[in-house]
């Protein structure tokens, strides 16, 4: 009698947990990643003979929460037509019943594993800025991402900048329209997950949700909740670590890293980190704003700058011009002494 | 403010100083008036020349260029000009009048309005 091998027996289980497609357009390759909420797959996909990856719900049977979310997310992507976002290419159901939807499968590395390589600030700004534009043009499109977190940022091969994962994103809009159903009718159930989650449930990830996020309402949570996601993914690029939830702690914590960031953009961090939503950026777009004035070398609304930061500011921002001026003087004083 | 004016402004006023810097050299002192006059002027005059260029073409580089080539141009005819006793001052006047132009050159290219194309 002959056993399996160990792997042999892997083969096998990965197989038998493929998902079954209904069609045969697509045909699965090797999974790539599984989350709490879904399955990734890699797969072919034969009419344009191209490699897609595929998204399969986790859920235990079809149309429970889980199914809803996935479809919800689909949709949300599909809404989301942006370079920041995966497109997705095609959505449908499994044999039994889940739903899958298709998008481009992104080649790269997590920005939790890219985390290397963002050594000086410029490289830093430029995957956060790539993020936070994306995170704004949700927000413009109604939509709030929150679970902003390393491991849901993707920088692919060619620098390229994705912020995954929107399966417990909220429509705004819907969210509002559900709030006036709920407020006409007294049937407390129909609020019911029209904005792609259920009220009063907690969700987001320890570190990177937002206070009101954390104290259990994810509801609530607007622009804001993902300004304070954003600040708390561009402290963990300096830092390393997820953002403590006291301030004096964020600001020693900016302080002691090496290198540490500027007193401006120190402050953006705090100012997107604050534990009122309206202390914070009223959305990515207000953050957006303050990164380019922060990068033209202007005053940012995060901070107050004293007369001698504003001077020396100036002094770095046109210091060609200084230098060409000063190189004058000197050359009229030296002509002058040397008479 | 427009490229062009800002130069034209910018030259007037560093040709003027240009000018007053003559104050030191005794020799000149008498015709101070004179010489205040005609930095300022050719100071406008460059100005406005690299303010148009300014205007026309945004590049940093080519506006720094141009700067230096024409104010070293009009320094070098003002230092052309023989002084009574015969002496030539090219290291004097050539040297900080080519340092204005690029002072001019630079400023255009970075603040004011120009066209709004852009050629690297």
């Amino acid at each position: 009698m002959t056993w399996l091998s160990n792997d042999l027996v892997e083969r096998l289980r990965d197989v038998a947990s493929r998902p079954e497609l209904a069609s045969d357009r697509y045909v699965i390759l090797r999974p790539i990643g599984r989350g709490g909420m879904g399955s990734v797959y890699a797969a072919r996909d034969e009419q344009l003979g191209r490699e897609v990856a595929i998204k399969v719900s986790n859920a235990a049977a079809p149309a429970d929460d889980l199914d809803q979310r996935l479809r919800q997310e689909a949709r949300v992507l599909a809404r989301l037509e942006h370079p920041g976002i995966v497109p997705v290419h095609d959505a449908g159901l499994l044999d039994d019943g889940r739903w899958f939807y298709v998008m481009k499968l992104v080649r790269g590395e997590t920005l939790a594993d890219h985390a290397a390589a963002l050594e000086h600030e410029a490289a830093r700004l430029v995957i956060f800025e790539r993020v936070a534009e994306t995170v704004a043009f949700a927000h413009a499109a109604g939509i709030v991402h929150r679970d902003l977190k390393p491991s849901n940022v993707m920088v692919g091969q060619f620098g390229e900048v994705l912020v995954l994962d929107w399966g417990v994103a909220r429509v705004l809009a819907r969210a509002e329209e559900e709030k006036a159903a709920s407020a006409r009718t007294t049937d407390r159930h129909s609020n019911n997950s029209m904005s792609g989650t259920s009220g009063g449930t907690r969700m987001g990830t320890a570190g990177f949700m937002a206070p009101e996020q954390a104290d259990g309402d994810s509801s609530n949570a607007g622009p804001p909740a993902d300004v304070y996601a954003l600040g708390a993914l561009f402290f963990w690029m300096w830092t390393g670590r997820a953002a403590p939830a006291d301030v004096n702690d964020i600001s020693r914590r900016l302080g002691a890293a090496s290198p540490a960031p500027s007193k401006r953009l120190a402050a953006i961090i705090r100012k997107c980190l604050s534990r009122a939503p309206t202390d914070r950026y009223a959305s990515a777009t207000e953050l957006m704003d303050d990164l380019a004035r922060y990068r033209q070398g202007s005053s940012v609304s995060a901070h107050r700058e004293t007369t001698m930061e504003r001077a020396g500011r100036w002094l770095v921002r046109y210091q060609t011009f200084v230098l060409l001026v000063l190189a004058y003087l000197v050359m009229r004083v030296a002509f002058a002494f040397l008479r | 403010m427009k490229k062009p004016v800002i130069g034209l402004l910018l030259g007037a006023v560093l040709g003027a100083f240009d000018g007053l810097t003559a104050l030191g050299t005794p020799e000149v002192a008498s015709e101070i008036v004179g010489i205040v006059i005609g930095s300022t002027i050719k100071g406008i005059v460059v100005g406005a020349l690299v303010g148009w260029y300014a205007y026309r073409v945004q590049s940093l580089s080519k506006g720094l260029l141009v700067g230096l080539v024409v104010a070293a141009f009009f320094a070098f005819l003002v230092a052309a000009i023989p002084q009574p006793n015969g002496h030539h001052y090219w290291v004097e006047i050539m040297l900080p009048g080519s340092i204005v132009g690029l002072i001019v050159g630079y400023a255009t290219q970075k603040f004011g309005q120009g066209r709004g194309i852009a050629v690297r």
